[in-house]
């Protein structure tokens, strides 16, 4: 279980945590959505000790992350694999080696499991030829993915996936959805899930939950959210330009959202 | 009241930067407990260092060879015998210039290189991604830097010592006119060990220095490409200083009462 409890985090005079409360249950796959800027990555860092809070707790697994001591915090973060926003790999390395940073460090496995086990994590992802490739050579799109697979390769308990679909073709995206819901399904990973696309997370969600101003503006099921009566959570789900307009695009809510960010002073505030 | 407030702000900031470094040190000498996290890593960046530093170390060592027999002729016209050429030499080069020229243009060379490395890695999260795999980057990417520059500074400014005083070997003969047996003499004359264990110490403390910065401004590096620019000037400045400080105080606490 992944626990926020009244979480407040400011850098300099910029509040970006105000209160915020979340739970994630076994099991779940908890998706985040907001603005960009709302502070969905920092939220999601200080679960594996990235940021500490400046005040409020965060727990995994009734561990407390902030006060866990090293060794402590380097053994919890072994069991959750985090997904980089913009995949974050290692460009000295080939992709393989990337991939494989994890199981090396565990030390638990022979090298010729290590590359099973790469080959197998790139072919989740629809990457089974890049091994010898270096990330520059990769498109955006592609080291995203590779960044996916170099968390799910550790098998982990928990998985946190920063905008893991955001600037994907809609074919890829489904892949990516389908790995995470399968990931939750077969493997029962408990996930936690930062994405734009309502559709992705209308998919992938067990909950969904809205951070704005801080603090977690509504959380509740898939149905919930597609219901809620609170205005400002509608206008992000259905991406109007205002609080009370009409809807950009009800079709295709995906792309609408990135005028949902420009919007905001518009109508929310 | 406004120059106070200044002020105050000033020492607040002097301080808490003292103090991150003062941590960031105390992380790094811990890591330099783990061996086995450090040590292949160490072997790579020897690797790296001494073959981005060898050329340089090498230009810088046969010009000041060459100079330094020049000048030294030029100073004894004839009041002192020429073979003092020898000695003068090898002391400036073995005590001072190998050690300080090739740590300052390593300072340059090896600090910005470390600092721009890590600063990227910060930037673009790659620092994060290390410590959700696991890793200490103080183990994984600051100690295999330092212990890297401790041991290849000295390795580097030896073979400076040996280049540059064979250029001024060769220059006493081919341009002064000096017998071999004759520079030999004046360099053995006055030759001590401790010349060139006081120059390599000198040198191991330089490269300490250099890639200690170079990691910590490297690693504190913030927002984008402009960040590690930053950081990257700023690793040169400091360790540039830094060397000068360190030169100043061997010599006040090691080299000063021998005589
Ligand atoms: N390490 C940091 N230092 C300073 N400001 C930060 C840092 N990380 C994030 N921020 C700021 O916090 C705010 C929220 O960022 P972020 O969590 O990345 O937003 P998003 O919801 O788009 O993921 C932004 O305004 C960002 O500039
Ligand atoms: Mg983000």
């Amino acid at each position: 279980m992944i626990k926020w409890v009244d979480v407040y985090k400011a850098f300099g005079e910029k509040k970006v945590l105000d209160g915020f409360t979340l739970d994630v249950h076994e099991g779940e796959a908890v998706v985040i959505i907001g603005y960009s800027g709302a502070g969905k990555s920092v939220a999601i860092k200080h679960v594996v000790g990235l940021l500490e809070p400046d005040r409020g707790t965060v727990e995994v697994d009734d561990n407390d992350v902030p006060t866990l001591p090293r060794k402590e915090l380097y053994e919890l973060r072994a069991h959750i694999g985090y997904v980089f926003q913009f995949a974050a790999l290692f460009d000295s390395m080939t992709i393989g080696d990337n991939v494989a940073m994890g199981l090396r460090k565990r030390g638990e496995m022979s090298e010729s499991d290590i590359a099973h086990r790469v080959a197998e994590a790139l072919e989740l992802v629809d990457l089974p030829d890049v091994q010898h490739q270096y990330p520059a050579e990769l498109s955006g799109g592609m080291r995203k993915r590779v960044g996916i697979a170099r968390a799910v390769a550790l098998r982990p308990k928990y998985i946190l996936y920063d905008e893991p679909t955001t600037g994907l073709d809609p074919v890829t995206s489904a892949v990516i959805d389908e790995l995470m819901i399968r990931m939750r399904e077969k493997l029962g990973v408990t996930s936690v899930v930062i994405t734009h696309d309502m559709r992705s997370a209308y998919r992938v969600g067990s909950r969904i939950a809205m951070l704005y101003d801080g603090r977690v503006r509504q959380v509740g099921t898939v149905e919930e959210i597609q219901h809620t009566k609170d205005p400002i959570v509608r206008q992000f789900i259905e991406g109007r330009a205002t609080l009370e307009g009409d809807a950009a695009s009800l079709a295709a809510p995906g792309p609408a959202f990135e005028s949902g960010a420009t919007a905001r002073g518009g109508g929310a505030e | 009241m406004n120059v106070i407030e200044a002020t105050g702000r000033w020492v607040r900031f002097r301080v808490e930067e003292a103090g991150r470094a003062g941590r960031f040190l105390e992380e790094a000498a811990l890591a330099f407990g783990s061996v086995r996290s450090w040590l292949p890593n160490a072997t790579l960046q020897m690797r790296r260092l001494g073959v981005d530093s060898l050329p340089i170390g090498l230009l810088i060592a046969v010009f000041t060879g060459i100079v330094l027999a020049l000048l030294a002729s030029y100073s004894f016209t004839g009041a002192v015998p020429l073979y003092f050429v020898g000695t003068l030499v090898e002391k400036t080069i073995t005590l001072e210039l190998a050690p300080v020229l090739t740590g300052l243009a390593l300072a340059g060379r090896v600090g910005a290189n470390i600092a721009a490395e890590l600063g990227t890695m910060r930037v673009t999260e790659q620092v994060d991604a290390l410590e959700t795999l696991a890793y200490d980057p103080d183990s994984y990417l600051v100690v295999p830097r330092v212990v890297a520059g401790t041991i290849m500074f000295p390795l580097i400014v030896g073979v400076a010592m040996i280049v540059g005083l064979g250029a001024g070997w060769l220059a006493s003969i081919g341009l002064l006119h000096l017998s071999s047996d004759e520079f030999l003499k004046g360099a053995r004359m006055f030759f001590s060990t401790f010349d060139v264990e006081y120059g390599l110490v000198k040198a191991g403390s330089f490269g300490f220095a250099v890639t200690l910065i170079g990691c910590y401004k490297g690693l504190r590096a913030r927002g984008g490409a402009e960040g590690v620019g930053n950081a990257a000037t700023q690793a040169v400045v400091y360790s540039a200083v830094m060397i000068l400080v360190l030169d100043a105080f061997w010599a006040m606490t090691w080299l000063h009462g021998r005589s």
